[in-house]
Order: C-alpha cells, then structure tokens, then sequence
C-alpha cells in the first residue's frame, strides 16, 4: 500500500500532490477558523465561570456551524460610498496568503508541501501582507474607524516586526538554514534538543526562552490579538477594519485572523518546540513508520493547541494596552532585548571560530 | 535601574493575572459555574420585592376586608380597592382589587399598613410583557383565584 502511495505522491503525479495539498490547506483552515471561534468563546466563558455556548449541539459543538450558516445568508452589501475594487479585494488578499504560509509549514516528515531553502523567509513574507490588505480594507471603506483602525495596524505592525525578525535572526544563526524542514530536523532526540532549550546547553544563545517569549509576544501584536487588539478595538472602533463589511466579506477577515494564529503557532512550534518530534528521544523507536508518523502529527498537534490555549488564555486574562504602551513595549524593551540576544549570539556562535 | 524594576514588576503582574485567570477557568470543570439561567434558577430570597399579592388563610380566601387602607397609604395611587358586606359574612370583603404596576415603586406602605396582613410581596421577576395593559392593571382576586385552582 505505502508503495502506490509512494508512487501517487511522487515525482509522477505532481497535481495529485497539489490536490490533496490544496484540499488539505483548505479544510485544516475551513476547521480551525470554526473550531477555534467555539473553543474561543468555551474559554472566554470558563474564564468568566460562564458554561458558554450549550444550546446547539453538545457543549454547544454545532454552533460554528451554525454561525457559518448565518454569515452565509446575510446579505452582500457594498455601501455607496466606498472604493469598490479595493473593497471587494481586500478580504480576499487577506485570507490568501494566511493560506499560502501552509506551502512550506512542515506538519510532519512527510507532511511538507514543498521544501523551499527560504522557507522560514516565505512565512514571514506572507504573513507581512495582511498588514497591507487590512490597510485597504480600511482605506477603501471610507468610514473613519475603519482608517483609524488602519493607521494603528500599519504603525503596530511596524513596531512588531522588527523584534520578530530580530529574534529569527537570532535563532537562524543558532540553526544555519531557514529550510524549516531541517531546523525541525535537528531538534529530535530528548526534548533539551529543542530550540527553546538546546541554545542553553550548547552555549549558542543562552537567552533563547527570552527570544521564544519575544517571538510569543511579537506574534500575538502581528495576529492583532487581545491585549494587543488595538486594530478592532470593539468599544472604541466598532470593529476597526472590518466595520463596513457583512457576510462572508466579514467571514473571511475573521477567517484569517483565526487562519492567522494557528500558522503564528505553528511556526512557535517549529521554530522552538521541536516541530513534530515528541522530545522522548529514542523511545518510541520500535514503532512502525506509519505510527511514528501518526504519533509525530500528535506531538506536533499537541504543541499546537496548547500554544493557541495560551493566546486564548492571554486573550481573555488583560484588558486591552494602551496604544502608547502598545509602542514602548515594542521599542523600548523587545527592540533592545531583541538585539542583545542577537548580538549575544553572533558573539558566542563566532568565538570559538576565533581561536 | 528603574527600567529593569519596571520590566520586573510587570511581567511579574502579568503572570499573577495569568494565574488567577487559570485558576478561575479550572473551577469549571468541577462544575462549579455560574447558574445556567433559563434552565436552571437561584432560589429567591425572603426579602425579595415582587409586586403586592393576596395572602390567604386555609380555606384558600382573601383575608382582605375592603378596609381601603392600603388605597390611602399608596403613596403612588396605584391601588384600587372597592368591596361589600356578602350575605352571612361577618366582614366585608374585597369585589375588587386593582393593582397598577406601572407606577407602583414597591415601598411597601400597603404591606405595613394592611390591619389583616391580606397583602404581601410576591416572589415573582420574571415580568415581561409587550403591552402596557397587562401590569397596568392585575387583579389580586383573580390573581389568588388562579393560584388556589393550581394547587
């Protein structure tokens, strides 16, 4: 069997590939923006000693379902006053490349759409454009929070960006590739080999937590995610960007945002917590390849959820920052931390070269 | 050494609140939240103040003898009593009891007042209504007439 799987994922049949990536892309994100809307609102409630949504469905577990049913039958409407074109192609630019990070995000050995040496650059090239397309939505609205909501996306998302690369930096002179297939590669064995932790050990960046905190931080303000919410702050800016558009316009915004933390998540996990290896070391060496494979996805996923748990749990902990806290921390602390963890580990990765 | 402190105590601030957030959301699991509203109600308490309604004694009648006294005490005017002397009663009793809901403030000057303690608050907050009509006036004879048939 794995032999014609071998022959229908190789070299042979490349749009099978393509299919089956674009088919899972599509619904792994159709899912989570679903399921992670129902285990937002189980948390928040549980925070709040609320029991939450339990009246359709289990536990409420059909609810997305019909919240989607809903956003679906709402009417279109294009109000009169806004730029059409950029306003119809807003939303869209949004959610595509949310989608286009899945290209290169390695979800398991075999799990990997493509191998691309600038792979970690991709995600990060992707990821930058939905500052633009939330810009556009503002602009083309012409509704005065919809543009106040944009100039703070652009000015917090350019504060953010910098220590965010500043710590990739960081870690990519730990790792030498930004192939994120091989960075994962080379945290398997015991869990002390993850990123997170291997840079203690080996001497390489001993602020490395510092920089995955930095990393947590920077991802939660690129998502626009509470406290760092200042773009759909809803009790000053009804809701920032997207407060012209109804339907599935609405729908696909906030499908990203939720597309949008899970590819910040799980390039947390790949980046420091060691991707899909479970951190056992050798284990679970006797299982077959499939289970391994099977078990790997677990771990991966485990990691995942927990990390997503965390935005959430921050999410409904703090109350919204200020925007010129919101900026301080940026530049006054990330920033400066940043490049000293950078500048720290360009010292100690180069020393020993000089004697 | 200020910034260092400040970077200190902040994050230290944050985790507490973390920490509390945590500790709040695992309580759930025990069971242990908030009462599920229109499914599942909180018993009322003693002293609560609904609208006034008739007392009754073990015959199931109104204790009130149309002395109109609570009428006089309203400060709101929202009582009307009007009653007479039935055949082989000794005391009057009440033929009407109007009560309008929409200027009553609940100050209980009725329920003090009441020489036989024929009236008293009802437990009731569960009012909703899409007219006016129905609280502007309830009718404490039906309304008793009503409960007595439930039981």
């Amino acid at each position: 069997m794995s032999a014609s799987i071998d022959f229908l994922l190789g070299p042979a049949w490349p749009w099978v590939r393509v299919l089956l990536f674009l088919g899972g892309t599509a619904a792994f994100a159709g899912l989570n923006a679903a399921y992670l809307v129902w285990c937002e609102r189980k948390i928040a409630a549980y925070v709040q000693r609320r029991p939450g949504p339990m009246e359709v469905g289990p536990q409420g577990l059909i609810q997305p379902i019909a919240d989607a049913v809903k956003l679906l039958c709402k009417q279109l409407l294009t109000p009169p006053a806004v730029d059409t074109i950029l306003y119809r192609i807003a939303p869209v630019a949004m959610i595509i490349p949310a989608l286009m990070c899945f290209v290169v995000l390695p979800y398991g050995d075999a799990l990997m759409p493509t191998r691309i040496d600038l792979g970690l650059l991709v995600v990060f090239a992707f990821s930058a454009i939905n500052v633009i397309s939330l810009m556009l939505a503002g602009w083309s609205s012409n509704n005065k929070y919809a543009i106040i909501s944009s100039a703070r996306v652009v000015s917090q998302n350019v504060a953010y960006e910098i220590p965010m690369l500043l710590t990739i930096v960081t870690l990519i002179l730990v790792t030498g590739t930004t192939e994120l297939g091989t960075i994962v590669g080379q945290q398997g064995g015991w869990f002390w080999n993850w990123n997170i932790l291997r840079g203690i050990w080996t001497l390489a960046n001993p602020l490395v937590p510092v920089s995955f905190l930095i990393f947590f931080i920077c991802m939660l303000a690129e998502t626009n995610r509470a406290p760092f919410d200042l773009a759909e702050a809803e009790s000053e800016l009804v809701a920032g960007s997207f407060t012209e558009y109804s339907s599935m316009g609405f729908g696909l915004f906030f499908m990203a945002e939720y597309v949008n933390i899970v590819v910040g998540c799980s390039l947390a996990t790949v980046l420091f917590l060691g991707g899909w290896h479970t951190g056992l070391g050798n284990l679970l060496d006797f299982l077959p390849a499939w289970a391994s494979a099977l078990v790997g996805l677990g771990a991966f996923f485990v990691k995942l959820y927990a990390l997503i748990f965390v935005v959430m749990w921050i999410r409904w902990t703090f109350p919204r920052t200020q925007f010129y806290g919101l900026l301080n921390l940026s530049w006054k602390i990330l920033i400066p931390v940043a490049l000293f963890t950078l500048l720290l580990s360009s010292v100690l990765v180069k020393l020993p070269n000089l004697f | 050494m200020g910034y260092f402190s400040e970077i200190y105590h902040g994050a230290k601030s944050l985790v507490i609140g973390m920490r509390i957030s945590l500790d709040q959301f695992l309580k759930n699991f025990r069971g242990d939240y908030n009462t599920p509203y229109p499914h599942k109600t909180l018993p009322i308490p003693e002293r609560y103040r609904g609208h006034i309604i008739f007392t009754n004694d073990e015959a199931g009648k109104s204790l009130c003898i149309a002395c109109k006294s609570c009428e006089k005490a309203c400060p709101s005017d929202c009582i009307f009593v009007d009653g007479l002397k039935k055949e082989g009663e000794k005391k009057k009793s009440a033929t009407q009891f109007d009560l309008d809901f929409t200027k009553c403030s609940l100050c209980g000057a009725c329920v003090e007042i009441c020489p036989t303690d024929a009236l008293t608050f009802s437990k009731r907050y569960n009012l909703a209504s899409t007219s006016k009509v129905v609280y502007a006036k309830i009718d404490l004879i039906k309304d008793l007439e009503n409960r007595m048939q439930k039981k």
